[in-house]
């Protein structure tokens, strides 16, 4: 097998594709947002329970490649305790990553543990026509933070 | 005497047995010895069609020697170029066998086809609580102008499903078919699962409740022999890229009755037989649909495709093709974990599968990796994969140029994905 398909596929992108983490809606989840590939039909709902401007927890449901998997599901990992800001600054930091470009390079509110964790997607630079699959669901994951929150109930 | 017979026979069989060379046929194909294909299995030609050089010269040819607009010019070099475009009409009504090349008209692709017809005719003939019955199998294009025509109408879309093995199920067709079907518009072959529905009792089926039948023949023509009269259709489309043609040209079949019966589509140059501000007369078809320019050159190099595949002999090629898509069958059913769709009685070269834990996109990075070009995904045919209640299929289509060695890089890179998604 060639070292480049190796990197895209490594052990913890098959595990994580294989048993996503978080997988499912989490109790008094606020936000909430559907993701859709038309392209290839992947599938992605993200929740998340905003507090405070905090991600106090996050999960998400669909279907879709190992790599779209892989990507939603290491992201509920990192995100967790996030402020909103720090969540945007990781995924811009992530998406440079994929694409290549450097931009937010020195950004300061990354947590350089996350970013490690998300390196293992770095393969998917070599595969353009992928990145929109790695993606998905960070851009889902940031629909949900611009959504209205939900009613609050008051039992 | 009649010791002579078996002899005639036995001969008649050694002789008349002309062997299809496809490794003759791939020196015709200049991109298959590039170095992004060379030595690498294209099995995406129901998707496009590479192209042999007698359809490149011919347009080439178009372009350095031959070209002006049509019907417009007095000089000679319009009177060429009209003369090649109307040629090429005139070829593929041969290919369709139509009785009249004024019921050949020359559209983008199927897809513009379908369209047209769901307008022209559409709009004129199908009305409010009319019926207009497809299929499971359908391609997008082959659904979606029907869906807004249904709006813009107020008609109502009966689809025929299909069974485990992607076969329609006639005995709901039957129950469909009434006295509101106005309209019955099914795939030649299915493009996703290579099933080819038995058209022409369709047809007569339709016909018998006075339903009007449009076949979507993107597939069919790659590989079918197509017979409009004996068919009895009532419209045909076809692509030209996918007959080894360029993209940008298509064909819409349409008997004349119903194309003198339909108003124009378009309206513009070419499609009128005098315009005044207070009244416009159209032209006759096939000019009253062909408003505009057109691609001369696309029509063109459509009719050297036409004659490309004629003189190959399209028999010969859909056994050459059949030979690849039953050895790949019987491998691909010797992979523990490999699940084929549509496993139909009469197929297209169309080969559709699932590998156990992997999904289709990821399937289709690795084929690549190996050297094996697949499409990958739910083919614009999304009501087969909710049928099957998948995301999508891996998909191999096979063309004139593809052998058994893409068959075998085919296998070994099922077996890649094993290795990686154990
Ligand atoms: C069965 C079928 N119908 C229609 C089409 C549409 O053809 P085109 O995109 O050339 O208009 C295709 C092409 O993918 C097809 O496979």
């Amino acid at each position: 097998m060639s070292s480049e398909l190796r990197e895209l596929y490594q052990e913890v992108i098959l595990d994580h594709g294989r048993t996503p983490r978080n997988f499912h809606k989490p109790e008094g989840a606020n936000h909430h947002a559907n993701g859709h590939n038309p392209l290839c039909g992947d599938r992605v709902t993200v929740h998340l329970k905003l507090k405070d401007d905090k991600v106090e927890d996050v999960g998400f449901e669909g279907s879709g490649c190992a790599i779209s998997m892989a990507s939603t599901s290491l992201m509920t990992e990192v995100l967790k305790g996030k402020t909103v800001t720090e969540a945007h600054a990781l995924f811009h930091r992530f998406h440079d990553l994929l694409t290549g470009s450097e931009d937010s390079a020195g950004d300061a509110a990354v947590d350089t543990d996350d970013f490690e964790r998300l390196m293992v997607l770095a393969g998917v630079r070599e595969y353009p026509m992928r990145v929109k699959c790695a993606t998905l669901g960070w851009h889902t994951m940031e629909a949900a933070i611009g959504t209205e929150a939900d009613k609050v109930s008051t039992e | 005497m009649n010791t002579l017979a078996p002899l005639a026979e036995a001969r008649r069989e050694s002789v008349f047995v002309p062997a299809f060379d496809a490794e003759a046929a791939r020196r015709d194909f200049p991109i298959l010895a590039t170095p992004v294909i060379h030595g690498r299995a294209f099995l995406d030609s129901a998707a496009s069609a590479q192209k042999p050089m007698q359809v490149i010269d011919a347009v080439r040819r178009c372009y350095e020697a031959e070209y002006a607009n049509i019907h417009r010019g007095v000089y000679e070099l319009s009177a060429l170029a009209t003369k090649n475009f109307e040629v090429a009409r005139d070829k593929v009504r041969t290919f369709l066998n139509a009785r009249e090349s004024s019921e050949i008209i020359f559209v983008r692709g199927g897809t513009e086809g379908v369209n047209l017809v769901a307008y022209a005719y559409g709009d004129k003939f199908i009305g409010e609580g009319d019926e207009i019955i497809l299929t499971y199998l359908e391609h997008h294009s082959n659904i979606v102008p029907w869906q807004l025509l249904a709006e813009r109408v107020g008609a109502k879309i009966r689809p025929v499903p299909i069974d485990d093995a992607g076969e329609l199920i006639m005995e709901e067709y039957e129950k469909l078919l009434g006295p509101r079907t106005k309209m019955v518009a099914v795939t030649h072959a299915s493009n996703a699962l290579g099933t080819l529905p038995p058209v022409k009792q369709m047809i007569e089926m339709a016909h018998a409740q006075g339903a009007v039948v449009l076949i979507d023949g993107a597939q069919g023509a790659p590989h079918l022999k197509v017979d409009v009269q004996d068919l009895d259709c009532d419209f045909y489309v076809f692509s030209g890229h996918k007959v080894y043609g360029p993209s940008g040209i298509g064909v819409l079949y349409g008997k004349k009755a119903h194309l003198l019966a339909m108003p124009p589509w378009q309206g513009g140059g070419d499609m009128i037989e005098s315009v005044s501000f207070e009244k416009t007369t159209f032209a006759p078809p096939p000019n009253k649909f062909e408003a505009g320019t057109p691609h001369i050159s696309g029509a063109t190099g459509l009719a050297a495709a036409i004659d490309y595949v004629t003189k190959l002999g399209l028999d010969n090629i859909a056994a050459h093709e059949h030979a690849l898509l039953e050895e790949a069958t019987q491998r691909m059913r010797q992979i523990p974990g490999v699940r084929i769709y549509g496993e139909a009685k009469n197929k297209a070269a169309i080969l559709s599968f699932m590998i156990d834990g992997a999904h289709p996109h990821d399937v289709g990075t690795i084929f690549d990796h190996h050297g094996v070009a697949v499409r990958a995904g739910h083919h614009c045919a999304q009501p087969v994969m909710e049928r099957y209640g998948i995301p999508g299929t891996v998909r191999a289509s096979f063309a004139l140029y593809n052998t058994r060695h893409d068959v075998n890089l085919l296998i070994e890179a099922v077996d890649k994905v094993k290795e990686i998604f154990k």
